[in-house]
């Protein structure tokens, strides 16, 4: 086993013993804590097939988060309002989280397809640009748009069901959005090595070479971006759902840099990168955020050394550079 | 809808697209020399009008808070280019957004730390507020009439500072072949910090004039620095024209968005409330469609150089 499998594993064995250790030593806070980064994670899992096997900056991420957030709350709106969702043909609202799932990750990878048809016309900073002013437009016009909260966001009264469990027990919830996590890792995992993700992978390097052998890389890009945006939809609909409210904070231009320093911070690329980097960010928002209202100087100058000293993030300290891609 | 208030609202257009232009001006300029995207722009904005609201709260004197807002938003740009921004240069965009993210981090939090979480205020001066009467029996705010002079003269200046001067001359050729230029004894090292300083000061200085009108808190500069983005993709990275074409046409898209867009909804339906709703929440958005159909017809902008 070399160092980065045995990092990924002790992650693992981490986000398992979590809700036991937080039973046996009283603090059943610390599971809400967990759930909120393994959330984070997710979307961030998202993000990272994006960036790390398609080399695309998208600073836009928030979009999908927040397309996701928005499918839940406004789904799970219609069914505790009992109004139906499309008058017309008198489709209700559902509080079941499978479907609500569905949804989101089928939004969100249409947004993701609107966006990348444009923003892929181009590259490098331009693409950064734009994913960040059409994650701006969507964050306006949710603001703009009175009939779903607008400013206020959207409240949710209890907690979406699934087949099963009792979601509003937290062990319960949070080991529902581990499963969620890991089926994703498994699928990244194999995404990566798959002859769609060969492809991927040299796109980001040689576009000239993926067009040699008669690919478009920028359809293979296409693809992933939609891809990416979904994962990070669904994690949308689970952050919407644990925190029983969606509003336009998770559209906004901060959440998609958030999201984007997950990924960072733990390794661009690398399979648990994503977890690692959003475990970090929750664990430093909670201490650091104890000792100061203004605990983002800190995170700041933390982002800053990364950046400057600490290349391929907490996982690249500790694993060492990555083998060549494969 | 009079002629007149069509009029307002194409000046109101104009002087948001100046403001946004030396918002952008600085932004394209950093981006075609040395090749650097730098989103903590919008804290450089910031500290311009932080600096200008706390002279003219000491002083009382509105010419000197100008006159703070620019050398403290040059100031800061010189520094952060020598500490941070200068090790970014040979990187890769993602960690220029990175660090240049966590310099917005660093600069906003920063702030509150210094100023608190509430909004100052940065008055109008008396020789500057009250309407005028323009041609055609236009009433309209001296200050921002001032605001699009100013932004003009700007413009003006910066392109006789391009084409005119010996650092025209080597921000042009810095633009063109660095390395060539360093060959020839040039101090790049200081032509960058040089450029990024005068970026930085044109961003406070807008920070400081749009203060007036609006108030100063920390996060104002960010939605300013994505209108600056959309404005440079409309435009074109690096061309000074098209960060001022942009502007204009952003600017007036905006304002002039906001106001017949939800009147043209009203002419299609008989709910008047729904219509107005409808019609700005799609008026928010009206600058975005405008850059992706830019997008659509020439990915590099107006003026952007032929990939």
């Amino acid at each position: 086993m070399n160092r980065e499998a045995m990092l990924n594993a002790a992650v693992l064995l981490a986000l398992v013993a979590v809700p036991g250790w937080a039973l046996w030593a009283g603090e059943p806070f610390t599971i809400t804590l967990a759930t909120r980064a393994v959330i984070f994670a997710l979307a961030a899992v998202g993000l990272n097939i994006a960036l790390g096997l398609g080399g695309m900056v998208s600073l836009g991420h928030a979009v999908y988060f927040g397309v996701g957030g928005y499918a839940m709350g406004i789904l799970a709106w219609h069914a505790q309002s009992y109004t139906p969702l499309v008058e017309a043909l008198a489709i209700p609202g559902t509080k079941s989280m499978p479907v609500i799932w569905l949804v989101a990750v089928i939004s969100s990878a249409l947004a993701a397809l609107v966006i990348g048809v444009l923003a892929l016309r181009t590259s490098g900073v331009y693409f950064i640009m734009i994913t960040l002013a059409f994650g701006q437009m969507v964050y306006f016009f949710a603001i703009s748009w009175p009939a779903y909260g607008g400013e206020d966001g959207l409240s949710i009264y209890v907690r979406n069901g699934f087949p099963g469990l009792n979601t509003l027990v937290p062990v319960q919830f949070y080991g529902l959005c581990l499963m969620v996590l890991l089926a994703v890792l498994a699928l990244n995992w194999r995404l990566a090595r798959s002859p769609f993700g060969l492809a991927l992978n040299a796109a980001r390097q040689v576009p000239q070479r993926v067009e040699t052998v008669g690919l478009d890389p920028t359809r293979v890009k296409l693809v992933a971006l939609v891809i990416s945006g979904a994962v990070t939809g669904l994690a949308g609909a689970l952050f919407a759902d644990l925190n029983r409210f969606v509003s336009t904070t998770m559209l906004s231009w901060q959440m998609s840099g958030e999201i984007m320093v997950f990924v960072i911070i733990g390794g661009v690329g690398r399979l648990f990168g994503p977890v690692v980097g959003a475990g970090l960010y929750v664990i430093l928002e909670h201490f650091l955020g104890d000792l100061s209202d203004y605990w983002q100087v800190f995170l700041g100058l933390i982002l800053l050394a990364v950046v400057l000293f600490g290349r391929g993030g907490l996982v690249g300290i500790v694993a060492g550079r990555a083998r060549t891609h494969g | 809808m009079s002629p007149i208030l069509i009029a307002e609202q194409v000046l109101n257009g104009l002087q948001f697209g100046v403001m946004l232009f030396l918002m952008a001006a600085g932004l394209t300029l950093i981006f075609g020399v040395m090749g650097l995207i730098n989103l903590a722009h919008g804290s450089l904005y910031m500290i311009g009008a932080f600096a200008a609201a706390a002279v003219a709260g000491a002083t009382g004197s509105f010419l000197l808070a100008l006159g703070a807002a620019l050398v403290a938003a040059a100031l800061a740009g010189a520094i952060v280019e020598l500490v941070v921004i200068r090790r970014l240069y040979d990187k890769d965009h993602l960690d220029q957004v990175l660090a240049t993210f966590a310099l917005i981090l660093i600069f906003s939090e920063g702030t509150r730390w210094l100023f608190g979480s509430f909004p100052l205020y940065l008055d109008i001066p008396d020789w500057l507020s009250g309407p005028v009467t323009l041609p055609g029996g236009i009433q309209y705010p001296l200050y921002r009439l001032a605001l699009i002079c100013v932004g003009l003269l700007v413009a003006l200046g910066l392109w006789l500072l391009i084409t005119r001067t010996r650092v025209g001359i080597r921000i042009r050729a810095g633009e063109n072949d660095r390395e060539m230029i360093a060959a020839l004894g040039v101090d790049i090292g200081k032509l960058y910090t040089l450029v990024f300083a005068l970026g930085a000061g044109l961003a406070g200085l807008a920070g400081a004039l749009v203060g007036a009108i609006q108030s100063v808190q920390v996060g104002m500069g960010e939605p300013v620095l994505i209108l600056a983005f959309v404005v440079i993709v409309i435009g074109g990275i690096g061309s000074i024209k098209g960060a001022l074409v942009g502007a204009l046409l952003v600017g007036l898209t905006d304002t002039l968005g906001g106001i017949f867009l939800p009147e043209l909804f009203k002419l299609f339906t008989d709910d008047a409330a729904g219509a107005t709703a409808t019609g700005s929440a799609f008026a928010s958005m009206a600058i975005y469609i405008l850059m992706a159909a830019v997008l659509v017809w020439r990915p590099t902008g107006l003026y952007g150089a032929k990939a």
